[in-house]
């Protein structure tokens, strides 16, 4: 492999990992600081991206569809979490696990007789459609650039606000003790609630933003799930700049996993997985387990 | 519910019915179905299709398609009625052999029209190869073992196997002149068996293969092999991907600036996708058993008709489907609707006239698959572009298959 060869391949996992990060944000909030087992997070990504290709039939602007649908999907999120799941943080997680499942199913469902089982796609926007020469005959897309841009951002945003704000202090305290934080006076039920649709709206806004560059179709959500939730854990339960380094290593680990060993590059992000769990069983940045 | 009609439903009556009905149902499994003919018995005609996730479109193409035949049939077959029991595959191989054995066990159909997918195929095929009944149609998954090593009497196919729209790709590229390739798949069944038969006519007409790509399946990350690919700078690309992978496919191709390498594949890169992938996929050429803009009577007809029954335009999954229910159509009006003579039902429809397929005429093989002739397309303003025949009466070589 040379230089250019390498640096262009590492320039494609940095950008996957953006990309992954974007993916798993909203459960970074949801399983990784709430701890709330939500399978229905790649469901909500699925949405998302149907819900920017809907409107922009009308709206013809993929700024202005993604401002009118993060809001939907928060909506969504909202409701799910007051209507089911706030009926089962007392229980064990497997009600948890199964309920959303069962919240599969049925937006799996929902997809199929609002929109259709046809595949569709969202025409990047006119400004970001440019690309840049990296090689003779390879060219690297704006739009890919403008993702990881935003992704940076929203890194920065979340970890400011999970650290730094007074919020984010009350929604650590809630995961770690609700009766204690209720006991002081907050009322930890809505704090619950807008973080859960907080995290269904990210996910809906990975799916939007991402629906330019993966186009639209039915099942799409049920692909980024399982990688997702193995970005949380390798980055460690609770910790964004873990789950930020967790997504990166994902990158690096799938682009070089197929350029290295091709024939096992399935297998790559998972042994990663593997080697880091067994080397820090509570993930990068995770608190121990006492 | 009043209180007479309770009491009318005692339990000694439930059992004695219960038992009653049990009777009769093991003594109807004695009488043959010649029989029930008289009593017009419907027939059951089984489907086993996608009808969720990425490939939830096919299953219902086809599913509309041979239903729009056989109501053209007035809803009978043979002089019987038709009823449809459908089971959604779900893309699962592992659910496959109870899903077969609930159709053929339980509902005792007739007739299984399934899968899509090619691992399902063989998990069908090789319950369903072993039995005299019910007759499987294949109307999609190319799996060429279903044609092959596990072709039996009572298994046909409607569609195509793999090597057939791969093999003419393969030819093409060498006549265009292109020395070397790079041919990229999904590593699963279907991606390996095409850019096995496109690479084979492609190093038979002098062209040297640089590189295979096998991407996991179904990851639709391709930026890596992109890249790749541009660093080898090979004369052209064969690739197979469908659905949702395909229109990611064509973007990121394009958009990673590599369209100056001319994209070659076997027809189902850019069908039902073409118009979602946009300008990414202008320009593509591909080699299919079918074309949309094929003109032809039988395919006019065909596509206003379909239109019309689903509001939405049929693609080559359309005519594979409408071709099943040609063939349970025919065969079953030869037979006169006795789905006891085995026999003669299966020599009806190998004898079954596709001279009106949308599709352009065929025959089945002695493998029970299609000679057809393979299309020359190209994408041209979102739509397929007819540019001739790639290969005429093209016949699976079946390899392995004791019938042939």
């Amino acid at each position: 492999m040379s230089l250019a060869t390498f640096l262009i391949q590492l320039l494609n996992s940095v950008q996957y990992g953006f990309l992954l990060f974007l993916v798993a944000s909203g459960l970074t909030l949801v399983f990784g600081i709430m701890g709330i087992i939500n399978l229905a997070h790649g469901a909500f990504y699925m949405f998302g991206a149907y819900v920017v290709w809907w409107l922009f039939g009308y709206t013809e602007s993929l700024t202005l569809s993604i401002l009118l649908g993060v809001p939907l999907i928060m909506i969504l999120g909202f409701a799910i979490e007051r209507l089911a799941i706030a009926r089962l943080y007392h229980r064990d997680h497997l009600y948890q696990v199964l309920l959303t499942y069962g919240l599969i199913l049925v937006l799996n469902e929902c997809q199929k007789i609002f929109w259709g089982s046809d595949f569709y796609s969202v025409p990047v926007p006119e400004l970001l459609s440019g690309s840049i020469p990296l090689t003779e005959n390879q060219v690297y897309p704006v739009y890919r650039v403008f993702i990881s841009v935003v992704c940076m951002l929203l890194a920065a945003g979340m970890y400011v606000l999970i650290q730094k704000t007074r919020l984010g202090m009350t929604i650590r305290a809630g995961a770690s003790n609700r009766e204690m934080v209720q006991a002081l006076g907050i009322n930890i039920n809505w704090v619950f609630a807008i973080v859960f649709s907080l995290g269904a709206a990210l996910a809906g806004f990975a799916g939007m933003i991402g629906a330019p560059i993966s186009s639209v179709y039915p099942g799409m959500g049920d692909q980024i799930l399982i990688i997702s939730f193995v970005v949380v854990v390798i980055g460690g339960i609770g910790s964004i700049k873990g789950a930020f380094i967790g997504a990166m290593l994902i990158g690096l680990a799938d682009t070089f996993g197929k350029v290295l060993v091709p024939d096992f590059a399935s297998m790559a992000v998972y042994a990663t997985m593997v080697v880091i769990l067994i080397w820090r069983p509570q993930g990068l940045f995770g608190q121990p387990v006492h | 519910m009043n209180n007479e009609q309770k009491k009318g439903f005692s339990r000694r009556t439930l059992i004695k019915g219960a038992a009653a009905a049990g009777g009769l149902a093991v003594a109807s499994s004695f009488v043959p179905y010649r029989f029930a003919i008289g009593a017009q018995a419907k027939v059951k005609v089984g489907i086993l299709l996608p009808y969720s996730g990425t490939y939830a479109m096919l299953g219902n193409s086809i599913t509309d398609a041979m239903k729009l035949r056989i109501a053209a049939a007035g809803d009978m077959l043979g002089g019987r009625p038709v009823e449809y029991v459908a089971i959604d595959s779900q893309m699962s191989v592992p659910k496959a052999p109870q899903n077969t054995s609930k159709l053929v066990d339980k509902d005792s159909v007739d007739f299984v029209v399934g899968p899509v997918h090619s691992g399902i195929a063989a998990a069908m095929a090789k319950i369903i190869g072993k039995r005299d009944q019910p007759i499987m149609i294949v109307p999609n998954a190319g799996s060429n073992a279903v044609t092959g090593p596990l072709c039996s009497e009572n298994i046909f196919r409607t569609s195509f196997s793999n090597w057939q729209p791969a093999y003419p790709g393969g030819t093409l590229m060498a006549k265009e002149g292109h020395k070397t390739c790079i041919t990229i798949a999904w590593k699963y069944g279907a991606g390996r068996q095409m850019m096995d038969a496109g690479a084979e006519a492609f190093t038979k007409a002098g062209g040297k293969v640089i590189k295979d790509i096998e991407v996991p399946f179904p990851d639709v990350e391709f930026q890596a092999f992109l890249s790749e690919i541009a660093s080898l700078k090979p004369d052209a690309v064969f690739a197979f991907f469908s659905g949702g992978g395909a229109i990611k496919f064509l973007k990121d191709y394009a958009a990673a600036g590599l369209k100056s390498i001319p994209l070659y594949g076997p027809g189902f890169l850019t069908e039902g996708v073409a118009k979602a992938a946009g300008a990414a996929a202008e320009g593509v050429r591909t080699t299919l058993h079918y074309s949309a803009d094929l003109d032809n009577p039988s395919n006019h007809a065909f596509r206003a008709a379909y239109e019309k029954a689903t509001g939405k335009g049929a693609n080559v999954f359309a005519v594979q489907g409408y071709d099943a229910g040609s063939l349970i159509v025919q065969a079953m009006a030869k037979v006169k609707g006795d789905t006891g003579a085995t026999a003669d039902l299966i020599k009806a429809m190998e004898n079954a006239n596709f001279i009106d397929s949308p599709r352009g005429p065929w025959k089945m093989s002695a493998a029970h698959n299609p000679i057809q002739n393979i299309y020359l397309r190209e994408v041209r303003n979102g739509a397929q572009k007819y540019l001739g025949i790639a290969a005429k009466a093209l016949e699976d070589p079946a390899a392995g298959c004791k019938m042939a």
